[in-house]
């Protein structure tokens, strides 16, 4: 018999991951080496935060498509901040950027909970909305490294203990996930929103306001990661993480996170970012080009839904098959 | 969203949507409210600038629609039965370059036109095998396949271009069929009235909207769901195919990044058209409306000078706008009521 820990979704994805990584490294040792794997951990620390966030908005049976949207616009914001005026310390920068971030997922939410649009319709729409903002408040211009200020480029990239302060505050938030998702009553209604709306209602649960709550977290988190990205590459313009959102949504469906509600963990979402993430890293390192990532991280989201869609398969008597299958 | 408020006759009574008449429901439809924003669009545009009217300005506005109207048809049937296809414009970038790598092997227009719709179906085939034959949800295999179609390109096409495609294949995108009408809006109205009347006039039409409203009620109809769901998906396919071509033609060659982003803007086509994204209800004649008022609402812009990532603001603004403002009034006046 197997263990029950080892058929967990969480268990089988880490052990893809560390044969992945022992591929890799079998022929190019380096690739393991500890100070690499730490580069790869903190490239992969923006992807884990926006995951983590799109992680609940999933949960309450939502989708959030305007996360890279959000994350560009804070990003540009907070260095057209910083360039207007360069002596704003970084703490009240990080308010900044979490508070507009968040101001912009509540404009989500507030769609979806108090007008009830479908939330694919809302985030497409906001998408385009808050892309488009981008280029009328910095008119299609680039900031550049010169034009901000040294403290605001630094703080992602300083040191401590070893690793970037990037790294840790992703290390930060995955843990304030465990505690939020585990410990408290609002990441227990995240699954009871998505696991049976209904049931949800009649335990005394606000679909809509949860939902609404799971949308500002993704806000904030889209725009906690605008500041670090934008300090971290040192460069603001419209298009920065175009795309994104399709990775972000992909980290959380390789990571076990159903699209359906209620389906999904911390671990989950870690993992699924840090696979895209080696698998990213990886490719350079193994003599592929780089435009193989696409069709690489494509495949590897269709093997995962069609694995958690056979593992996910309601065990019990079926009396009718067919049907269930088509509901 | 797909239950209307039933109106209220002056004596009271309700009546219920089925006993009104065809202009009853015309009146205070979906469709009209699009029509008189097109209007409106119209009419701002001409004051917008004076070369709007100008035959040959009106001719080129419709290359502004037309390609994405041809997916968006296909895609409403989808959406309509509940699906959604992320991956359409990846399967255009898929089957352009497939076509110019046939160019490079010396293939001639027939062809390649055949290699384009080929593409497109295999690919729909793709999807439409993941969807219906493993069950799984269809906007994460889309978004996988979206992915994985493009990379092929990238892969193939790396950072170069594919051109010289012959001259015979131009008509397609560049053509004109009689004076300013281009093949491109022969072949839009062509496929408008085709797909309305597959979905408002056939049997099969009658299916998607029963599998969007009920997939399980459907099933036990007898409606072989899954085969209804793959023909949409190679359908969606195949029109991406058909789009792929125009395109290609049009541009007169092939890199990796073409058509992006169009995925949304054949949603937003759709949805603006007034097809619920929930599945049930939607039909042909809003989504050609909608083609055009985007159209006509990018040419504007462009009249204006106004760059196209400014357009997306107002595209958002008009997808949210639309949806949300019968509701804020609806919500109204069930304030009042009270």
């Amino acid at each position: 018999m197997i263990p029950p820990v080892l058929k967990s979704r969480e268990a089988i994805l880490a052990g893809a991951i560390l044969i992945l990584v022992g591929a890799i490294a079998s022929r190019f040792p380096a690739f393991v080496a500890p100070s690499n794997l730490a580069n790869v951990f903190n490239d992969t620390a923006p992807l884990i935060i926006l995951a983590l966030g799109q992680m609940v908005v999933i949960l309450t049976r939502c989708i959030d498509l305007s996360v890279a949207a959000n994350l560009a616009l804070t990003g540009m914001v907070v260095a057209m901040l910083n360039t207007a005026m360069p002596g704003l310390p970084v703490p009240l920068i990080l308010l900044i950027a979490v508070s507009l971030g968040a101001l912009m997922g509540l404009f989500n939410g507030l769609l979806v909970w108090r007008l009830d649009i479908p939330p694919i319709v809302v985030t497409l729409g906001t998408m385009t909305i808050y892309r488009g903002i981008i280029f009328v408040i910095s008119g299609g211009e680039w900031i550049n490294a010169h034009e901000m200020s040294d403290a605001f480029k630094a703080f992602p990239r300083e040191v401590v203990l070893g690793l970037p302060v990037l790294s840790w505050i992703a290390i930060l938030v995955v843990l304030g996930f465990v505690v939020l998702i585990g410990r408290t009553p609002l990441g227990r209604a995240f699954f009871a929103v998505g696991g049976n709306p209904h049931a949800a209602v009649y335990t005394g649960i606000n679909v809509g306001l949860t939902q609404c709550a799971a949308y500002v977290i993704s806000g904030a988190l889209a725009g906690l990661t605008g500041y670090l990205w934008v300090a971290r590459y040192a460069v603001a313009y419209v298009d920065i993480a175009g795309g994104f959102e399709l990775e972000v949504v992909a980290a959380c469906v390789i990571g076990g996170i159903s699209i359906a509600g209620g389906i999904g963990s911390v671990g989950g979402a870690l993992l699924g970012a840090l696979f895209l993430g080696i698998v990213k890293n990886a490719l350079p390192v193994i003599n592929i080009s780089p435009f193989w990532q696409l069709a690489i991280s494509g495949s590897a989201i269709i093997i995962a839904v069609a694995f958690n869609a056979t593992s996910n398969r309601t065990k019990g008597r079926v009396i009718l098959k067919k049907a269930e299958h088509a509901a | 969203m797909s239950v209307t408020a039933p109106d209220t006759s002056p004596a009271g009574r309700q009546i219920p949507d089925r006993l009104k008449s065809p202009l009853q429901r015309f009146l205070g439809s979906w469709e009209l409210l699009l029509l008189g924003v097109a209007v409106a669009v119209f009419i701002l545009n001409s004051f917008a600038s004076p070369y709007f009217l100008d035959p040959w300005n009106l001719s080129d506005a419709t290359f502004n629609f037309t390609e994405k109207a041809m997916i968006a048809f296909a895609m409403a049937l989808l959406i309509i039965s509940g699906e959604i296809d992320l991956s359409v414009a990846s399967i255009i970038a898929l089957a352009s370059t497939a076509m110019g790598f046939a160019v490079q092997m010396g293939a001639d227009t027939p062809v390649l036109v055949l290699i384009g719709l080929g593409v497109g179906l295999a690919c729909g085939a793709f999807n439409g095998v993941l969807v219906t034959g493993f069950g799984l949800p269809s906007i994460v295999v889309t978004i996988g396949t979206m992915s994985l179609f493009r990379g092929i390109s990238y892969i193939v096409l790396g950072d170069k271009a594919y051109t010289g495609y012959p001259s015979s294949f131009a008509f397609f995108g560049q053509g004109y069929v009689w004076w300013v009408i281009s093949f491109e809006l022969l072949l839009f109205a062509l496929l408008a009235v085709v797909f309305a009347v597959i979905l408002h006039r056939t049997n099969f039409g009658r299916t998607v909207y029963v599998i969007g409203n009920n997939p399980v009620g459907a099933l036990f109809s007898g409606i072989r769901v899954t085969r209804v769901k793959f023909a949409l998906f190679l359908l969606t396919g195949l029109m991406s195919g058909v789009a792929a071509i125009c395109l290609t033609s049009r541009l007169g060659a092939t890199r990796p990044s073409i058509a992006f982003g169009w995925e949304l803007e054949v949603v937003t086509m759709v949805v603006l058209g007034g097809v619920s994204i929930l599945g049930g209800s939607g039909s042909i004649p809003g989504v050609v409306i909608a083609a055009f008022v985007m159209g006509m609402v990018t040419f504007g812009f462009g009249l204006l000078n106004v760059p196209g990532i400014v357009m997306s603001i107002f595209i958002g603004l008009l997808l949210i706008g639309v949806i949300a403002l019968p509701r804020i009034a609806r919500q109204l006046l069930a304030k009042r009521k009270v």
